[in-house]
């Protein structure tokens, strides 16, 4: 940070002192292991991995000095480079829809699994969006609404029989009734207060879930969940007149049900990505972002503060719903574990990392921090610490996401783009 | 009546570990104006350098309790305290002045991070601790149900209680409380003064990581059972009593604490376990409703 040019004297005494730090940090945790055993706690020395550690901490620390001394002079400016990311964000929308269209086309089963999910995490990041990112209010537990739609779809369709288009909408309505039930309460608290209740009802409901046995059927959940279809048609192999392969005169493959499923996530979260673009533009919209820039002026101005504060809440529960139902479809079995805190941060932290408000910046963290992590599962035990890094290291390069600039929804003569310096992220 | 007064002494002592913790809630937020997730981590691994100090020691042939839970406890003070001086180091200096959601977002990542690096480091399963303390007070015998008051919980609220008054005065007496209180206030202000933020607000973590510890040490004396998940629900139980008794309030932190601790604990007695948080949590929301900003919060107003 500090002006001053870099001696290398300077830079190995930085590098020590932060090797020093590291060493108070890991001498104990990686440097001993405790090991339970019959006659109480046994401690063994890892000198080799504390080494390797702190070696590791020191060459890295010197590279970072080293880089930030030498770099290339004339680096682009922040704001440069992200006007240039927004500009090119024009062209990079389109093409990652077609991307995303023709995905199935060119890959295996594999990747389209891998796709399903980085989509749903998109619509979650939408849905989401337009409770934080529109009308600033700072939800915690958005993951309680993808439980209601999730358990919605499971418990409907396993006691009533009815298919997935059917009770896709029940599913996302009973979802927003939620929202706006879970609204009305924290209509009076701002910033952090919203923060901690929303989290406090993700929790509540989660605790619900568990121990309500006879209606959720508890930890072991909800199972046999079915699947959707196609107009009717159904996705085995079994060979009868109604399955897909049948009916089209193909063989059957396991593929195509994940290609299907692929598909209607995809249509799900572009519907999602409309609406929400088409309701900034309506009054109600444009009243969300006026709320997140100044709840005072709003209220001066006569727009009803509770109405718009619910409706946000209540769209966001929608396609949380909607995604919910998708992700009981797609598991054919739902239980509380899928619904912890753990994964409001992660749709939280996507739709922060995209940049507040921005389509497209969602869209690309879900894909980075999804995807990238789907890139690790051979380390399954160090993927949540890799992602833990990861968010901290992209928080502290770009705080304000990856796609920092935002069109204005309503513009007398040319639309220029807003420096997301400018744009208020909401208090309450 | 025996009954009740034992639920009394269990959701006293399980509020005293609350109100620790949560006064490193409080503390950060009212310098720095963000919820600081990785503080209910930093309390697991206080727990952890605990035991391995206590292990250490008993490996060493220390035999005496005291000193041995003395030297653990210093050590692993110590340590923690540079984990709370490194996170805010690492993770929230660099976006102070940003937006608010940034270093929120930092913290969620951190708490990740600390979570999985013990998981990783000490593996995931239950690490266990032989009661060091043991005994108890009989206090009263009422149709075969004995109240009992360990000296466990007894040391818990000693310790506790001694602690607290030993942070009261070092806040409201010291030039360090005294530039801690003055970042509170204004914390431009307060550097224009002549107070050296960065560094108060380094030590604000360090003391924070250092009661967390003792809350760690506490916790895995009382329940004798620690592993890496421990810090999420004591953290989001220390938040929520943090904000219950109004956030940015050092008593209200101990009182919020303790409320949550008797919620929990009565619950827990008179109607169904497996519903405590959703008791806990449900008392928060109902507060919040009525009074906005907890219970000895001061309200927030808001200039035009």
């Amino acid at each position: 940070m500090s002006a001053r040019p870099l001696t290398p004297t300077a830079a190995l005494r930085d590098a020590a002192l932060s090797t020093l730090v590291a060493f108070g940090l890991f001498c104990a945790l990686i440097g001993l292991k405790l090991t339970p055993t019959d006659a109480g706690m046994k401690l063994t020395d890892r000198p080799a991995a504390l080494a390797i550690i702190l070696g590791a901490v020191f060459v890295g620390r010197l590279l970072m000095l080293g880089w930030r001394a030498w770099r290339p002079a004339g680096t682009p400016s922040p704001r440069l480079l992200a006007e240039g990311v927004t500009r090119a964000g024009r062209y990079v929308g389109p093409v990652f829809l077609l991307l995303a269209l023709t995905l199935p086309l060119y890959s295996g089963r594999y990747v389209i699994d891998v796709g399903i999910l980085v989509l749903t995490y998109v619509m979650l990041g939408w849905g989401l969006n337009i409770v934080v990112g529109l009308a600033g209010l700072l939800d915690l537990g958005y993951v309680a609404f993808y439980a209601v739609g999730a358990y919605s779809y499971a418990l409907i369709s396993t006691t009533f029989h009815v298919g997935f288009w059917t009770a896709l909408p029940v599913a996302g309505l009973l979802a927003a009734c939620w929202g706006v039930m879970l609204g009305f309460p924290v209509l009076r608290l701002r910033g952090d207060y919203l923060a901690i209740v929303t989290l406090a009802f993700g929790e509540i409901i989660r605790v619900v879930l568990i121990n309500w046995t006879n209606f959720t059927g508890g930890p072991n959940g909800v199972s046999d969940i079915p699947r959707p279809t196609l107009f009717g048609l159904k996705f085995t192999g079994s060979g009868d007149p109604d399955t897909f392969a049948a009916f089209f005169h193909v063989p059957y493959s396991v593929t195509q049900r994940f290609v299907f499923l692929y598909y209607v996530i995809l249509g799900l979260a572009l519907l999602t990505n409309w609406v929400s673009l088409r309701l900034r533009r309506l009054p109600l919209g444009r009243a969300w972002e006026a709320l997140r820039e100044d709840e005072i002026a709003c209220r001066a101005l006569g727009i009803n503060v509770t109405i718009t504060k619910l409706t946000a809440f209540a769209m966001g529960a929608l396609f949380g719903g909607f995604a919910g139902a998708f992700f009981a479809t797609r598991q054919g079995f739902v239980s509380p574990e899928s619904f912890t805190f753990i994964e409001s941060a992660l749709v939280l932290s996507i739709v922060v990392l995209g940049g507040l408000g921005s389509q497209l910046g969602v869209a690309l963290a879900a894909l980075v921090m999804i995807g990238g992590t789907e890139l690790f599962r051979d380390f399954a035990e160090y993927r949540m610490l890799i992602f833990g890094v990861a968010l901290v290291v992209m928080m502290v390069l770009r705080p304000r996401g990856l796609v920092s600039g935002r069109t204005p929804s309503i513009a007398l003569g040319a639309r220029k783009q807003i420096a997301a310096e400018l744009v208020a992220q909401g208090r309450g | 009546m025996a009954y009740a007064l034992q639920q009394l002494i269990n959701g006293v002592t399980l509020g005293m570990i609350y109100g620790l913790i949560a006064v490193g809630y409080t503390m950060v937020y009212g310098i720095i104006g963000m919820i600081n997730f990785a503080h209910g981590d930093v309390f697991m691994v206080g727990a952890f350098l605990t035991l391995i100090g206590l292990t250490l020691l008993g490996g060493f042939g220390i035999t005496s309790v005291p000193i041995a839970l003395a030297l653990a406890f210093i050590a692993a003070a110590a340590i923690a305290a540079v984990y709370g001086w490194t996170i805010e180091r690492v993770a929230y200096r660099p976006l102070r002045g940003s937006f608010r959601l940034a270093p929120l977002i930092s913290a969620i990542g951190m708490s990740i991070v600390l979570q999985n690096f013990v998981q990783v480091s000490q593996g995931a399963r239950d690490l266990n601790l032989q009661p060091l303390i043991p005994g108890s007070i009989r206090l009263m015998n009422q149709g075969g149900f004995a109240v009992e008051l360990s000296w466990m919980q007894v040391l818990i609220s000693v310790v506790t209680l001694a602690i607290l008054a030993v942070f009261t005065w070092l806040v409201t007496r010291t030039p360090l409380g005294r530039a801690m209180r003055a970042c509170e206030q204004d914390l431009k202000m307060a550097s224009l003064l002549g107070i050296d933020t960065d560094k108060t607000i380094s030590l604000t973590f360090v003391i924070g990581a250092a009661l967390a510890t003792v809350a760690g040490l506490l916790f895995l004396l009382y329940y004798g059972s620690i592993n890496f998940f421990i810090g999420f629900s004591a953290g989001i139980k220390a938040f929520t009593a943090a904000v219950l008794g109004g956030i940015g309030s050092l008593p209200g932190a101990v009182l919020g604490g303790l409320a949550i601790g008797l919620i929990e604990s009565f619950w827990s007695g008179y109607a169904s376990v497996p519903y405590k948080n959703v008791a806990a949590f449900s008392v928060l929301a109902i507060v919040l409703i009525f009074l906005p900003s907890g219970l000895l919060g001061r309200a927030d107003v808001e200039k035009v």
